[in-house]
């Protein structure tokens, strides 16, 4: 593979992205299912000394009802109209959306918007109806994983942990997954384009990482809401994430990073179903690959505690992860909440490998041995 | 004495400026690069009977030998003209002049890096056919980059054409036979090598280009699969993953391939200082120059006195390039003749 | 085993490479012309069978070319031999001796002799 290629391709697709003073919009999959990850980015950026202001009173985007036929289109315009207005109202024209199906459901909307100005108008009209706000559109778009992005440089100098593996010495090889609302809709809406996505290569890189490349890096994981909302079609979105897994095995990842709310929910989660359905795990230690989001994995370079990051809600146990990267963290602290109480347990699974199981005496053995 | 300027020293350039000096006209070839012969310098065999290119190159080039003023290496920065003709500023510090002007500027080749799916310029087997037809012409073993006998090779039709996506919607003609040509020519140079050919349509629309069609088929087992190829993938190995859909099943496929060879199209020049824009002449929808009149006459601009011939007016055959060459050249000979009298109006009246 | 509600499902892509080609090897071997067709269909539009039965030739060609010997096996028994396709192919291919050697083929693999 010639990378000056891939550079120059990368050259095509760069966009602006704001570095201060954002007006936050949150995700509701990735509160549910990660709930500290949010509060991670949070804290990344304001470690670093940037702005970050959310105003409690913002909705989902409805862009999961949208996409589910569930929510008629121009409602979904009033709602993000909605947004827009109380960034407005705040005084800030930076937006950092944490989901990736927002950050398309917007980008959507504003080039709608930009092609069509009778319907922008009509959406004023509802929303001042509705609501009796007016709102301006934002100056810059953003979504979370591209400000990361754009201060990778920065969280690089300040990370005591580095993407590689302490007792080999070698980069970590990750797995990028980008989210297909991402750029797969506007190419020059993401940093990098659509075949070669630079958002979170750049993050790895930065960290000292390895990329690894296989054949159905596009493929998407499978989401897409509209048909696993019910549960006899989960087998579609099943399918999709398992092809991924299986594409992605023989180049051995030691994680899998990715920038939507809802893929890392997927891979995480259907690792698990297919270790009870087909008895396998994928990766070699019975534990199968941990996924990761953005701000986790920045977050666990940062020395930020793990159980502070949320990593305990993960299903694929993060902790191989953690020894190779040296990372130090207290297993018997895992299920503690944060004044110490225990929050419970899931049951074991019946054939993944979850926590500290065969890692406690074995895992230097674990981290040369891949 | 009359005299004609053509700009464009390529195979149209060459034969009108041969013909025209045999009318008895003085005659100028302006070209851009340093050598005379355009595209022609980098075929190897012609289709459909694989003619070798290089003595009907030598040709065009001796050709021009007599009476016939050449300038190579020659960058046009300006040209200005009214109704008795032209002056054409050359490399900002030479002026020529002529009572008339044949553009024979040609086209440009798609830049395959523009798919980026097909990975040309990331992947170490992916070339293009131009590539391809150098290396036939350099006449070295066709190896892999990892220096292997490639035992599957495939051919990608479309490469840049008909492709909304690639900024050119039209259909660049002459690509699908060059396809099935070359795929013959490496299955006889690699016998052992088992070749596909993935199109969209097989646009075998000359004379002998059906026949060659079959006897790829049937004499040298090409095999030949209707299928777009969406993205291709590079193996740790150097090898090629590709992702098609076998549309006369409607069934997705994958296969591996060791090397992987794009058709890139033709398409117009369009590159900032191109004469098209310069001289302010119009372009067509497919953004080749707007021929006026194609039937009563092609090579007819809107600037009186100033004539289009060749690859310039869209994707042709060398064969066809030779025939609007030698067509266009008579035309000017007659302008150049009634030239007094000429309205603009008058049927094609030949004189020789 | 737990029970999800919903099952894995099967991959329907084509895998050039772990297909055998022994029925086109087979059919090649007794009727070279099977590499003149080039998937007109002109023989399928012309075909008795396929007016009441799942059967097309142009279809089993491509798919003993691509190596899907199940598919083959399904609909290549159809046949009545009444030589419509035999008439109306253009490039002069001989399709019943193909579809002959293709049933026989299967047949064979079927016996465990090829």
């Amino acid at each position: 593979m010639k990378q000056e290629g891939k550079r120059r391709l990368w050259q095509e697709y760069q966009k602006e992205i704001a570095t201060d003073k954002f007006f936050y919009v949150r995700s509701c999959v990735r509160q549910n299912f990660f709930p500290a990850a949010e509060q991670t980015f949070l804290r990344i950026l304001r470690d670093l000394g940037k702005t970050v202001y959310e105003n409690p009173g913002h909705t989902t985007c409805t862009g999961i009802g949208y996409h589910s036929d569930v929510v008629p289109l121009h409602t979904t315009m009033t709602v993000v109209a909605r947004q827009f207005a109380l960034m407005t109202e705040a005084g800030y024209e930076n937006l950092a959306v944490s989901c990736i199906t927002s950050f398309g459901l917007y980008t959507e909307i504003m080039d709608t918007w930009h092609h069509f100005p009778e319907i922008e108008n009509k959406t004023r009209e509802y929303l001042r109806k509705a609501t009796g706000r007016e709102f301006t559109l934002p100056k810059n778009l953003a979504h979370a994983s591209d400000i990361l992005y754009k201060l990778r440089h920065d969280i690089a100098a300040r990370a005591p942990y580095r993407l590689i593996n302490q007792a080999t010495g070698e980069p970590l090889r990750v797995v990028e997954h980008i989210g297909c609302h991402y750029s797969k809709m506007f190419p020059h809406k993401g940093v990098g384009g659509a075949e070669y996505p630079y958002v979170l290569v750049g993050l790895v890189e930065a960290l000292g990482g390895e990329i690894i490349d296989y054949p159905e890096r596009r493929h998407c994981c499978g989401f897409g809401f509209r048909q696993y909302v019910v549960r006899a079609n989960r087998g579609y979105s099943l399918s999709c994430s398992k092809k991924k897994f299986d594409s992605m095995e023989p180049y051995r990842p030691d994680c899998i990073l990715t920038n939507c709310p809802g893929c890392p929910y997927f891979l995480d989660r259907w690792q698990y179903v297919v270790s009870e359905m087909e008895g396998r795990t994928y990766g070699v230690n019975g534990h199968g690959i941990p996924v990761l989001t953005y701000e986790e994995l920045a977050g666990l370079a940062l020395g930020y505690d793990p159980w502070d990051i949320g990593l305990q809600t993960h299903q694929v146990s993060i902790e191989p992860l953690m020894l190779k990267m040296g990372v130090p963290f207290d297993p018997s602290k895992k299920y503690l909440g944060k004044n110490g109480e225990y929050i419970g347990r899931p049951s074991k699974p019946n054939v993944l490998k979850i926590d500290m199981d065969a890692l406690n005496t074995e895992h230097r053995i674990l981290i040369t041995e891949y | 004495m009359k005299s004609v300027t053509i700009i464009g020293g390529g195979v149209a350039g060459l034969e009108a400026a041969a013909r025209l000096t045999r009318m008895g006209q003085a005659v100028t070839v302006i070209e851009k690069s340093d050598q005379l012969g355009g595209r022609l310098n980098q075929w190897h065999a012609l289709f459909p009977f694989r003619t070798p290119a290089g003595p009907l190159l030598s040709k065009l080039r001796n050709n021009v030998a007599e009476g016939m003023n050449m300038i190579v290496n020659a960058n046009i920065t300006g040209v200005e003209y009214n109704d008795d003709g032209f002056a054409i500023r050359i490399n900002n510090n030479r002026m020529i002049t002529a009572n008339s002007v044949l553009l024979t500027t040609g086209f440009d080749i798609f830049d395959a890096e523009k798919k980026e799916e097909y990975g040309y310029g990331i992947y170490e087997n992916v070339i293009t056919s131009v590539e391809l037809e150098q290396m036939f012409h350099s006449g070295k073993p066709i190896l892999t980059a990892q220096g292997n006998i490639p035992s599957r090779i495939g051919f990608i039709h479309c490469v840049g054409s008909r492709d909304e996506k690639a900024g050119n919607l039209h259909c660049s003609k002459v690509c699908c036979v060059t396809a099935v040509k070359q795929a013959i020519e490496i299955k006889e140079l690699i016998p052992s090598a088992e070749i596909f050919l993935y199109y969209m349509d097989l646009r075998m629309f000359g004379r002998h280009f059906e026949e060659l069609y079959k006897e790829a088929q049937f004499k040298h087992g090409i095999q030949f699969i209707r299928a777009r190829l969406s993205e291709a993938f590079e193996n740790p190995d150097g090898t090629l993953q590709i992702r098609i859909e076998d549309t006369l099943l409607a069934k997705p496929l994958k296969m591996n391939l060791d090397m992987m060879v794009l058709m890139v199209g033709i398409q117009p020049q369009r590159k900032t200082g191109n004469l098209i824009d310069m001289l302010g002449l119009e372009r067509d929808a497919d953004g080749f120059l707007m021929q006026e009149d194609p039937y009563g006459s092609p090579f007819k601009t809107k600037i009186r006195g100033l004539y289009c011939a060749g690859g310039i007016t869209g994707p042709k055959t060398i064969e066809e390039t030779l025939i609007e060459a030698r067509a266009v050249a008579a035309e000017i000979n007659n302008y150049l003749k009634h030239k007094e009298t000429y309205t603009g109006h008058e049927h094609f009246v030949m004189e020789l | 085993m737990i029970g999800f509600g919903y099952k894995i499902q099967a991959d329907r892509q084509i895998d050039y490479d772990s297909n055998n080609r022994r029925i086109l090897e087979f059919v090649r071997d007794g009727e070279p012309s099977i590499d003149w067709c080039m998937s007109c269909g002109t023989c399928a539009s012309a075909c008795t069978a396929a007016m009441t039965a799942d059967y097309s030739l142009r279809r089993l060609i491509i798919q003993a070319r691509r190596g899907m010997e199940n598919e083959i096996r399904e609909s290549v028994y159809r046949c009545r031999f009444c030589g419509k396709c035999f008439n109306a192919c253009p490039r002069g291919v001989n399709t019943r001796n193909i579809v002959y050697l293709m049933q026989l083929a299967a047949t064979k693999i079927t016996n465990h002799e090829i």
